[in-house]
């Protein structure tokens, strides 16, 4: 099917707000080239689930484009539209399966050498709408903060290279209670300024004790749903005919009942099986599920605070042992994963930088139980070393 | 939609074009390379030595070509912060080599085919996830059949099941057996030990479909291969096994006793450690590049140690492409390629050995593709259906 044969009925399938949304727009939608649409029905099938800023995003842009004219919306898509798409994938049920369609799209693309025309075409599209709209500005500026080096005691090598010429380093942050304080501080901020999924707790191992203000993702958490899961690839991928793309589709199909998740708010849980089934490492690595989270948070929730705390991973072992799930002896990297926490958090800032009200943000890292953190905000000043004892409530104050 | 664009991250207009970006990459690794290893800018170290051995060279040439599948990126190499991961590479390999700071892959970045394209001098589209022979005829054909060698004159080392099939083309004009041989160095060894635990480190398959790994085969055929052809009984495979870290180890280590056979005219190796980046973990990531340093450094020692690649071989080391860079926010950094941007792209190429200039450096730009016409140009076969050109610094 093409878009200018969209019909009311055939969202039918769509959750109650979601096809209420897409219906209002129908006539936008049916003007859209078939390159790109799919795309945007990604972010829109699941809008009841969705957070909140996303869920302005897309109405934003859903407005935007109604807005055009006919001559304005050509224009706006017209690199989009001269990417060509094959028959088959015109067939496919793009309305009710999006991401799917999405996926084929990009493997046709690299297989057609189209993959860079389509990539400066999404680049323009994007450009043009972010022009016209105005980005979502935070109620207060953005705090994130990341905690490394769980576990690891002496440690030789110079930590945080990668952030410190954008901010200040403290080499000699009193550790006592420094956990607590960052913790308190990102709850304080929580109540005082209360948003929807607005302030964040990511812990790469077992969550410590938090205020339930907080939204709260956690890699001991997800224990049950994360053995689950590979219990279900294990025996999913012994069936003949099952490549990788099959096992994705049917990953990308798994709602949170399927892996015993119910904390009873389905946003959140649709946002965890999705770290699970979309992220890669995320279910055998903390670190990398620490990192991803974050990184899925920022995109998708956009917090105006995040703390998130690195845990020691497994050693590496033999892929088929990893995703065994086999968790009878586990050996925990620790210094491995103080480095890739420091990557993880260096990958934080530049994905918090992304978001609208950077110039305002602030960004701590620190070396748990350490006197080693960088602190980068509009009170920071670039590059710059720091031999006083502080608190490590203290340096958040200063960042402001 | 959300502010990020359609390939799942925001998306900034850049002031730089992919060619710009590619050209701005190669002058970056020429400016490391010119401060760190100590190479002329602008073109040519001559030193005799290298020229005259090529000259005097009385035994049939030979190329041995490893290729990296996982790329690794210049911050984690060539650049100041990561040269300490490629020290073998810094300081031993590229003052001897030819290196070619800009070779685009414009192809399919998924390894398998990326690889295959490195070896038929197209980009190939086939499968990636699946175990197919590539649609054009492979160098190992051309040479073979040109040049009329037998199927014990080139081999190809593959790490992982995927690979089974690189070595041949199922191109109708040159038919099945015409190819080269494929070892996987992972069936060798389930076959010598029947999947022990203890080198269940070495088995490990490939990470660009880690849910998908499948059964690693290994019988009677490869315990033959192992008999015959890399004379090695069972017991001396399992003993050397266990002191093995890694599966590119693995397959150096086969790859030696390979040469030291059979001294295949070709000889080509993947290598696939660095790809554990697509787990995410950064230091195992790290720990890969490292290894892989050391590794083609082992080999380089072994072609000018063995009486039979001494002084007539050239080495080729490449990865198949790059890995996504920091700045584009549809990728996760170099946790993966996905993003088909510059970074992703643009990768190097340093060449050595028989009839190579040593410590020159050449920006201009080339392609992955262009790998197979220059081996043919080198070995004297003739590349009728590869798409690239010949790299006329290195003929």
């Amino acid at each position: 099917m093409r878009p200018p044969e969209l019909k009311p009925e055939h969202f039918n399938g769509y959750l109650p707000e979601a096809r209420k949304l897409v219906v209002g727009y129908i006539g936008t939608l049916r003007r859209l080239p078939l390159s790109f649409l799919p795309s945007l029905l990604r972010e829109v099938v699941d809008y009841d689930f969705r957070f909140p800023v996303e869920r302005r995003a897309v109405e934003r842009e859903l407005a935007t484009l109604s807005s055009l004219s006919a001559d304005a919306l050509d224009m706006w898509c017209k690199e989009l539209a001269q990417i060509q798409i094959s028959p088959k994938l015109e067939s496919f049920d793009w309305i009710n399966a999006p991401a799917q369609f999405v996926e084929q799209l990009s493997a046709y693309l690299w297989t057609t050498h189209q993959l860079d025309a389509f990539r400066e075409a999404a680049v323009q599209y994007s450009s043009r709408l972010q022009a016209a709209v105005s980005a979502e500005q935070p109620p207060v500026p953005r705090l994130g903060i990341t905690v490394v080096g769980q576990g690891v005691g002496v440690y030789e090598e110079a930590v945080f290279r990668k952030l410190r010429p954008h901010g200040a380093y403290f080499s000699r942050i009193k550790p006592d209670g420094g956990l607590e304080q960052l913790l308190n501080v990102v709850t304080a901020r929580a109540k005082a300024h209360p948003v929807a999924y607005g302030h964040w707790y990511v812990d790469g191992g077992k969550a410590v004790a938090h205020d339930s203000v907080l939204t709260c993702v956690s890699y001991d958490g997800l224990e049950p749903a994360r053995a689950t899961l590979l219990r279900s690839i294990r025996s999913e991928t012994e069936r003949p005919g099952m490549g990788p793309e099959a096992l994705r589709s049917l990953m990308a199909r798994l709602r949170p009942s399927d892996l015993g998740l119910g904390t009873g708010d389905e946003v959140l849980d649709r946002f965890q099986v999705k770290i699970l089934t979309e992220g890669s490492g995320t279910q055998i690595f903390s670190t990398t599920f620490a990192q991803w989270t974050a990184r899925e948070v920022l995109r998708r929730a956009q917090p105006v605070t995040m703390l998130v705390r690195f845990a020691p991973r497994q050693r590496q072992k033999p892929m088929n042992e990893l995703l065994s799930g086999n968790s009878d002896h586990v050996d925990f990297d620790p210094v491995g994963s103080l480095v890739d926490g420091e990557m993880g958090a260096y990958y934080n800032w530049l994905n918090q930088e992304r978001l609208p009200g950077a110039e305002e943000s602030s960004f701590l890292v620190w070396f748990e139980n350490h006197g080693d953190a960088v602190a980068v905000g509009p009170g920071m000043a670039r590059g710059t070393v720091s031999s006083t004892a502080a608190d490590i409530g203290q340096v958040i104050s200063w960042m402001s | 939609m959300t502010s990020y664009s359609l390939t799942e991250g925001r998306a900034r207009g850049s002031v730089f074009t992919p060619r710009a970006q590619a050209l701005q990459l190669a002058c970056n690794r020429r400016e490391f390379l010119r401060t760190a290893a100590g190479l002329t800018l602008g073109g040519t170290l001559l030193r005799s030595s290298g020229l005259v051995r090529a000259a005097t060279v009385p035994k049939r040439k030979k190329v041995v070509v490893i290729t990296f599948g996982g790329g690794a990126r210049d911050q984690e190499t060539f650049a100041a912060e990561g040269q300490e991961n490629i020290p073998h590479l810094m300081k031993d390999l590229i003052p001897q080599s030819t290196f070619f700071t800009q070779v685009v892959n414009r192809g399919i970045l998924g390894h398998y085919v990326a690889t295959a394209s490195l070896a038929t001098g197209v980009y190939e589209t086939v499968n990636n996830f699946a175990s197919l022979p590539p649609e054009h005829p492979t160098a190992f054909e051309y040479f073979r059949k040109d040049l009329k060698r037998p199927a014990s004159d080139a081999w190809v080392v593959a790490p992982s099941n995927g690979f089974n099939r690189i070595g041949e083309s199922n191109h109708r004009s040159y038919g099945s057996g015409l190819g080269a041989r494929v070892l996987l160095p992972k069936h060798l060894l389930t076959a010598a030990t029947s999947g022990g635990r203890d080198f269940e480190h070495l088995l490990r398959d490939n990470y660009e479909t880690p849910f998908y790994a499948p059964e690693l085969g290994g019988g009677e055929i490869e315990l033959e291969q192992l008999e015959q052809i890399l004379k090695l009984s069972v017991d001396e495979f399992k003993k050397k096994a266990l002191t093995l870290s890694s599966p590119d180890e693995l397959s150096v280590y086969i790859a030696r006793q390979l040469m030291k056979q059979m001294a295949p005219s070709i000889l080509w190796i993947t290598m696939h450690d660095i790809d554990i980046a697509h787990a995410g973990a950064y230091s195992l990531y790290i720990e890969g590049i490292r290894r892989t340093d050391r590794l083609c450094a082992d080999l380089w020692k072994t072609i000018q140690s063995e009486p039979e690649y001494a002084g007539n071989t050239t080495l080729f080391i490449l990865p198949d492409f790059g890995r996504d860079s920091d700045d584009d926010s549809g990728g996760n950094g170099f946790q993966h390629h996905r993003t088909g941007d510059a970074l992703s792209r643009t990768t190097w190429m340093m060449a050595m050995g028989a009839g190579v200039r040593e410590g020159a450096v050449f920006d201009r730009p080339v392609e992955t593709i262009d790998l197979v016409p220059t081996l043919g140009s080198m070995l004297g076969f003739t590349a009728s259906f590869a798409r690239g050109k010949p790299m006329a610094e290195l003929l």
